[in-house]
C-alpha cells in the first residue's frame, strides 16, 4: 500500500456538513497538498455553508465566498492582483459544485479558462443543487431522482461531459478524481500545484444527504463510481493526451446504482441503458488514451 | 498642458494615471473606446496593469473584485446592458467593501436598441451602495475619475463615475491634462487594510445572523453619509494640486432669481450655455447634481437657498413614479420651512437633444402654467 504523508491540515474541525459528506473530504485533501500559501474563492453551495457562519470559518486559508456564478473570472483577478504585486506564489483556488461550474458558472469558467488564467479551479460534484436541496444539475446523471426530476420524471438526460468541454479549451491540465482514491487525489493535486495555467481538476464527492444513501457508504460509493467506470478517472494534458488513471478492473453499474435511493425504482431496461452510456463513453476515453500513447510514444 | 479630447478618452487618461494593478473590461457602444484605450496604454507598456479581457461584464466586475481583495487597485468601464449585467455583484461589490471604479458611460436600456444617452442605467443601480458621480464636461471626466479612487479607497465602497454617451463620450474638448507626479502625490498607491492574505487568513463574506446583517448594512449608510464629508475633503485637495474646484451641488447664477433648472450630466452644460444668453431675462439659474448617491441632501438645501421653484429635469424615467432626481429632491427638501414647489420635467430620453430653445419653451411654459407641481411636464421630442 501506498504511504501517504499527513501534511498540516488546514480546515477546522466542526463543519456544518453532514455526516459522511464527501465535499469536506475533497476540500480538506486538496487544501492539505495545496498548503498555506493558497487563497480560495467560493461559489453559493454546499461547499460555501459548510465553511461555517460569522464568526466561525472552517479555514485556515483566505477564504472568499463570491456570486454563484463568478468562481473562475473572481480567482482570476485575484490571481492578476497578486501577480501585480509581487506576490506570485500564492496558490489561488476556484472551488465550485456543480451547478456553479456546469451551468451558472459555465462562461465564466470557459472565459478563464480560454485565457488559460493561472488559477487551480476544482468542481466538487454532489451531482446536484444540494444547498437548496437537491434540485437537478447538468451534472445530474440518467435515471436519477432530485426534486425537480421526481419519481414520476426521473432525470433523463445524460450528465454533461465537463473534462471534454474543458479539453475543448486547450488548458494545461484536466484531471478527475474520486475522494475514494486519496493518494490519486493527492498525486493530481499536487502535479496541478506545479503547473502554470489553468488547471480544472473534477472531483466526484458523494452526498448522503442529496443520493439517498447511509452516511457509511460514502467511501464505498466513491469507489464504485470509479470501478463501474460511471466517474472513470482520468488525466488530460495540454487538451489533447489521455491518461487513464489507475482504478481496478470494471464493474457492472448495478451495485453502484442499487446502493442509492435516488435511483430507487429503474427498471432492469433503465439499468440496461445506463449500463450501455457507461461502456460506450468507457471505450471512447479508452480510445482516446490508447490513440494518445501511440502519437506520444 | 491643454489636449483636444473626448469624454472617454479623458476618462481613460485618468485611469491610465491612477496606475490600477489590474483593469477588466468588455467592450460596449458608447464605452467602446474606453476598453480599446486601456488595452492599448497596457500592451504598449505605458500601464503596468494585468488587463483581463472578460467574456462579460460580469466576469469584468468579478474579476475587479478578485483584484480589490488581493489588494490591487482596480478599475472597469461599461455602459447600459453592461452595467445591467453588473448588477448582482454591485451590491456584491458593495457588501464586501471593496473599492471598485466602474465607468458608466450612459445609454438607454434595450428594449428597443438605442444608443443614446439616458441615466436609466446607472439610476437602476441606485440602491447597490454604488456611489455615484456625474460629469458634464470632458475635464470632468478626468477630474472625477481621479477622484472616484481616492473616494473609493478611502471609504471602501464601489464607485461609479457617469458620463453622458456621445454627447460627452464621443465630442471633443480642450482638457487640461495633470501632471503625472502630482496625480501620484495626491493618489498614492492604495494600502487595503482589509485583503486576502495567506499570511494573516481571514473569511470574507460567509453566512451571518441577522442582527449581523442589519449591523453591516447600517454600516454602509454611515459610511455613505462620510463619504460626504470625504468628498469635500478630496475635493478640496484636488483644488490644491490642480486648481479646479468641485463640489456635490454646484450653482450657477441663482443669485437674484427665482427659478432654479436642477440637472446633472451634459444637460447641465446645455441649461448653462441658457443661463448665460438669457438667465436675467427669465429669471434662472442652473443647480447642477454631481453627486447622486451619496444623495447630497444637506449641500442641496444649502444650495437652493432663496428660490421659490426647483425645475427638474430628468433624463431618466421611473416608470409608475417619474423623474428619479425629483422624486429624490422633493424627499430631501421635505419638511423644510416654507419647501419650494418642484416642477418635474422629462426631457432628453434615448439621447434626444435638448436644445436652448427646448429651455426656452419650457420656463415659458412654466412661468404660465400655474402650479403644476402634480403634473410630470414631457419636453418635446
Ligand atoms: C444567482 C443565484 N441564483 C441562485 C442561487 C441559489 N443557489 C444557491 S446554491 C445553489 C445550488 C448550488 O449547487 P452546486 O453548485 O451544485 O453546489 P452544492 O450546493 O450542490 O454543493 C443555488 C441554486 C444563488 N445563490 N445565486
Ligand atoms: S447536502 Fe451533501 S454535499 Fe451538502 S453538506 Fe450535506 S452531504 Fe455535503
Ligand atoms: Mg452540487
Amino acid at each position: 500500500m501506498a504511504k501517504v504523508r499527513v501534511k498540516e491540515e488546514l480546515v477546522y474541525p466542526g463543519s456544518f456538513a453532514c455526516p459522511g459528506c464527501g465535499l469536506m473530504m475533497a476540500f480538506r485533501h486538496v487544501l492539505r497538498v495545496l498548503g498555506r500559501n493558497t487563497a480560495v474563492v467560493t461559489t453559493a453551495g454546499c461547499g460555501s455553508v459548510v465553511a461555517g457562519s460569522y464568526p466561525q470559518t472552517i479555514s485556515k486559508v483566505p477564504f472568499f465566498h463570491c456570486s454563484f456564478g463568478t468562481a473562475a473570472s473572481t480567482a482570476a483577478g485575484l490571481k492578476a492582483g497578486y501577480d501585480m504585486m509581487g506576490k506570485r506564489s500564492i496558490n489561488v483556488l476556484a472551488w465550485a459544485g456543480d451547478g456553479g461550474t456546469f451551468d451558472i458558472g459555465l462562461q465564466s469558467l470557459s472565459g478563464a479558462a480560454e485565457r488559460n488564467e493561472d488559477i487551480i479551479y476544482v468542481c466538487y460534484d454532489n451531482e446536484a443543487y444540494m444547498n437548496t436541496g437537491v434540485q437537478r444539475s447538468s451534472g445530474t446523471p440518467m435515471g436519477a431522482w432530485t426534486t425537480t426530476t421526481p419519481r414520476e420524471s426521473l432525470e433523463d438526460r445524460p450528465k454533461k461531459k465537463m473534462a471534454a468541454i474543458m479539453a475543448a479549451h486547450e488548458i494545461p491540465y484536466i484531471a478527475t478524481a474520486s475522494v475514494s482514491y486519496p493518494e490519486d487525489l493527492d498525486r493530481k493535486i499536487r502535479k496541478a500545484k506545479g503547473i502554470k495555467g489553468f488547471r480544472f481538476i473534477h472531483i466526484i464527492v458523494p452526498c448522503p444527504t442529496g443520493w439517498l444513501y447511509p452516511a457509511s457508504e460514502t467511501v464505498r460509493l466513491g469507489r464504485e463510481a470509479v470501478l463501474s467506470r460511471i466517474f472513470p478517472l482520468f488525466e488530460i494534458m495540454a487538451g489533447k493526451k489521455y491518461r487513464l488513471s489507475p482504478m481496478g478492473a470494471k464493474t457492472p453499474v448495478r451495485e453502484y446504482l442499487v446502493s442509492q435511493g435516488r435511483f430507487k425504482g429503474l427498471s432492469e431496461k433503465d439499468i440496461s441503458l445506463i449500463q450501455e452510456k457507461v461502456d460506450e463513453y468507457w471505450s471512447e476515453l479508452e480510445e482516446l488514451a490508447a490513440r494518445s500513447r501511440e502519437s506520444h510514444s | 498642458m491643454k489636449q483636444l479630447m473626448t469624454g472617454n478618452e479623458a476618462a481613460a487618461l485618468a485611469a491610465k494615471m491612477a496606475k490600477p494593478q489590474v483593469v477588466a473590461a468588455y467592450p460596449i457602444t458608447p464605452q467602446t473606446s474606453i476598453a480599446e484605450k486601456l488595452a492599448s496604454y497596457v500592451a504598449r507598456g505605458e500601464l503596468a496593469s494585468r488587463y483581463i479581457k472578460v467574456e462579460s461584464e460580469t466576469s469584468a466586475l468579478a474579476a475587479c473584485m478578485g483584484g480589490s481583495l488581493a489588494g490591487a487597485r482596480v478599475f472597469t468601464a461599461t455602459s447600459s446592458q453592461g452595467l445591467a449585467l453588473m448588477h448582482e455583484l454591485l451590491h456584491w461589490a458593495s457588501g464586501a467593501r471593496l473599492p471598485v471604479i466602474i465607468v458608466d458611460v450612459n445609454r438607454s436600456m434595450a428594449a428597443p436598441w438605442s444608443l443614446g444617452v439616458d441615466h436609466n442605467d446607472s439610476l437602476s443601480q441606485r440602491d447597490t451602495g454604488c456611489i455615484q458621480i456625474y460629469c458634464e464636461t470632458a475635464q470632468e471626466a478626468l477630474d472625477n475619475v481621479l477622484i472616484a479612487f481616492k473616494l473609493a479607497e478611502k471609504v471602501l465602497l464601489p464607485t461609479m463615475v457617469c458620463l453622458d454617451g456621445f454627447y460627452l463620450s464621443h465630442y471633443s474638448e480642450p482638457v487640461d491634462i495633470p501632471e503625472q507626479a502630482d496625480v501620484d502625490r495626491f493618489l498614492p498607491r492604495r494600502k487595503a487594510k482589509y485583503r486576502m492574505d495567506p499570511n494573516d487568513p481571514f473569511t470574507f463574506g460567509g453566512g451571518v445572523s441577522p442582527q449581523v446583517l442589519f449591523g453591516l448594512r447600517k454600516r454602509i449608510q454611515s459610511d455613505m453619509d462620510s463619504a460626504l464629508d470625504c468628498f469635500r475633503q478630496i475635493c478640496t485637495q484636488f483644488f490644491r494640486y490642480f486648481k479646479r474646484r468641485y463640489r456635490a451641488v454646484e450653482s450657477f447664477e441663482i443669485k437674484g432669481k427665482d427659478i432654479a433648472l436642477v440637472t446633472n450630466g451634459t444637460l447641465s452644460g446645455t441649461v448653462r450655455a441658457f443661463v448665460e444668453q438669457n438667465g436675467k431675462e427669465k429669471g434662472v439659474g442652473l443647480v447642477k447634481m454631481r453627486l447622486f448617491r451619496p444623495f447630497p441632501k444637506g449641500e442641496f438645501k444649502k444650495a437652493i437657498k432663496g428660490l421659490k421653484k426647483l425645475v427638474v429635469i430628468d433624463r431618466n424615467l421611473s416608470p409608475g413614479s417619474g423623474g428619479i432626481f425629483s422624486q429624490e429632491i422633493r424627499s430631501a427638501i421635505y419638511g423644510i420651512e416654507a419647501a419650494l414647489p418642484i416642477v418635474s420635467v422629462i426631457g432628453g430620453l434615448g439621447g434626444v437633444d435638448v436644445s436652448i430653445e427646448d429651455l426656452d419653451r419650457l420656463v415659458d411654459r412654466i412661468r404660465e402654467g400655474g402650479d403644476l407641481q402634480d403634473e410630470t411636464i414631457w419636453m418635446e421630442a
